[in-house]
């Protein structure tokens, strides 16, 4: 099983849920989150005074698959997350050792 | 057209039984002049009274939110207290002895005792004053300005003054500041009263002096006197919500009407004059504001947008009863390129802390107001000098001078009073939270509740 983690622009969300949900893919976890990488912030003017804003607010996805579909998942992710521009986001899989559904102590791929 | 045909009615009348029914006459004639009264007394009483309640709103939620949006979501509970609570201390100062203080009759500086208690203030006129409405009307009328005056100075030190302190501090500045300079403008005998006997008569048609100048000036010394907030300049300190910081400043622009128009003390063209170089004012400073920042900045910000407008009404206070609509579209246009600039270049050069801009908007405004007045202020709208001119365009350049002093005067009244309060407050309850209360904010630390509970 792997776990991918996409941290994607907060607008891209609808798209990349959907599109997601053509291949088959039906569960997620998404956080609200807050960052940035090469992207810089922007300038916020109040009566005078700047302030930097460097953390943009972003959407983290979180989603486990079976281990053949992670590329085909991935793949399908970053097509429907990008928009060509900076600060499009990150996509990070891990290998994961074990699923468990708390229902029914289903576990590996059954649990997915 | 009634009137004159009424007036017909009875000089037939009179032509007529002259010689057999006198007494009738003079009877009916008294009753008119009863009835007539009467009708005006309720016509003005009515928009006293809507007016007294704008005012209020002009606080409350007006300012509490105007500020209260300016601050961090910490302390948006605390901020907005500070406002609430004075509506109703100052409240039972004033009918203790606070309306006495400032309206009845007594030295140059302050008033006397006669309405200690509210005695003898009722349902009668008080014919110096408005001679029209029941004095009980003119005493809650004013309240609302008694009211509304310290909490403008609560935006110097938000987000970090005790509250303990703040009631202390505001008790005595009513006492020293407030009280004396309401009856030196406005009381029987004042200094500077122009219409009741002043020896040196300015014009301060609904408060550039007695409430904005002195709340500002008041709230520059605060700032400097409790030092910067922890991480001014360098932390983030961004307004939580301009969102109810816009709700405010439209609720203050409506209040307004009652704080400039209800001024006129009568349901009056008087009243339409002030009511329309209210507006005007607030609308020119909004885009004097807005274009000085666009230049300035590349962007047209909201926060400028409202904060001119606020800055407009201040500057158009002291005038509003005095001058025809253009002077006052320039009073507002001048006050939104003057404050922007205040708080923007000489806060930045000076670096002192004015959290919410009190001095730099109050003070800047009512003192630029002031002296505006003792320009455009003519008899033609508002003939207080019998006949003799009043402004420089009235051929009367000695009344800036006046205006002058009325703001000197003012402005150290403000200022030395201010600092002798903190002393003493300071020494009492200290003024100052601790910075572990600052850090966790005045909501938690002094009240014991957070504003926004987004998991409850």
């Amino acid at each position: 099983m792997k776990k991918i983690e996409a941290i994607i622009q907060p607008h891209k969300l609808d798209d990349v849920k959907e599109a997601l949900k053509a291949i088959g893919i039906d569960g997620m976890t998404v956080l609200e989150v807050r960052g940035h990488g090469r992207q810089k912030g922007h300038k916020e003017v109040y009566r005078g005074m700047e302030y930097q804003v460097d953390l943009l607010p972003k959407i983290k996805l979180e989603l486990v698959v079976p281990d053949g579909r992670a590329e085909e998942v991935v793949r399908t992710l970053v097509t429907s997350a990008r928009t060509g521009k900076i600060g499009d986001g990150k996509v990070f899989l891990y290998d994961v050792a074990e699923a468990i559904r708390i229902r029914n102590d289903d576990r590996g791929d059954a649990a997915l | 057209m009634r009137t004159s045909a009424v007036f017909i009615y009875v000089l037939l009348a009179t032509l007529a039984s002259a010689q057999t029914v006198p007494a009738d006459l003079e009877k009916h004639l008294a009753d008119l002049d009863k009835a007539t009264k009467a009708a005006q007394s309720a016509g003005d009483n009515a928009w006293m009274l809507v007016s007294a309640a704008l005012v209020l709103m002009m606080t409350g939620p007006g300012l509490a939110l105007f500020y209260g949006g300016l601050v961090r979501g910490k302390n948006v509970l605390g901020t907005m207290m500070q406002s609430f609570i004075l509506m109703a201390w100052v409240t039972v100062l004033w009918a203790f002895i606070g309306y006495s203080l400032a309206f009845s009759e007594g030295t140059s500086f302050v008033g006397g005792l006669n309405y200690a208690l509210l005695h003898n203030v009722g349902a009668a006129p008080n014919a110096d004053y408005a001679p029209t409405i029941p004095q009980s009307t003119f005493m809650v009328y004013q309240l609302m300005f008694a009211i509304i005056t310290p909490a403008l100075i609560s935006g110097a030190f938000a987000e970090r003054m005790k509250f303990s302190g703040m009631l202390l501090f505001m008790t005595l500045w009513m006492f020293i500041v407030y009280f004396p300079m309401a009856h030196m403008v406005w009381g029987k005998g004042g200094l500077f009263n122009a219409s009741l006997g002043g020896k040196i008569p300015a014009f301060d048609f609904a408060g550039g002096t007695v409430v904005h100048i002195t709340s500002g000036v008041s709230a520059l010394v605060c700032a400097l006197y409790l030092g910067r907030r922890k991480g001014y300049p360098h932390d983030s300190m961004r307004p939580h919500s301009l969102v109810i910081s816009f709700i405010g400043a439209c609720l203050l622009w409506v209040g307004w009407f009652g704080f400039n128009a209800g001024s006129a003390l009568a349901a009056s063209s008087l009243a339409t004059s002030a009511f329309v170089a209210t507006h005007f004012g607030a609308a020119a400073a909004a885009l004097g504001w807005v274009l000085a920042e666009w230049l300035k900045t590349g962007k047209p910000s909201v926060l400028g947008a409202i904060s001119g407008s606020v800055a407009g009404l201040v500057a158009i206070t002291p005038a509003s009863g005095f001058v025809k609509p253009f002077p006052a579209l320039f009073i507002g246009f001048a006050a939104g390129v003057v404050c922007y600039l205040m708080v923007t270049l000489v806060k930045g050069m000076f670096g002192y802390d004015d959290s919410l801009d009190a001095f730099g908007v109050h003070g800047a405004g009512g003192t630029l107001g002031a002296l505006l007045t003792g320009v455009f202020a003519t008899k033609e709208i508002n003939d207080v000098l019998s006949g003799k001119p009043m402004g420089f365009v009235d051929g009367n350049p000695s009344q800036v001078l006046n205006q002058a002093i009325a703001c000197v005067v003012s402005w150290a009244l403000a200022a030395v009073g201010t600092f002798i309060i903190l002393k003493i407050c300071d020494a009492v309850t200290g003024v100052r939270v601790t910075p572990e209360q600052e850090i966790e904010g005045l909501d938690l630390s002094m009240h014991g509740e957070e504003g926004y509970n987004f998991e409850a």
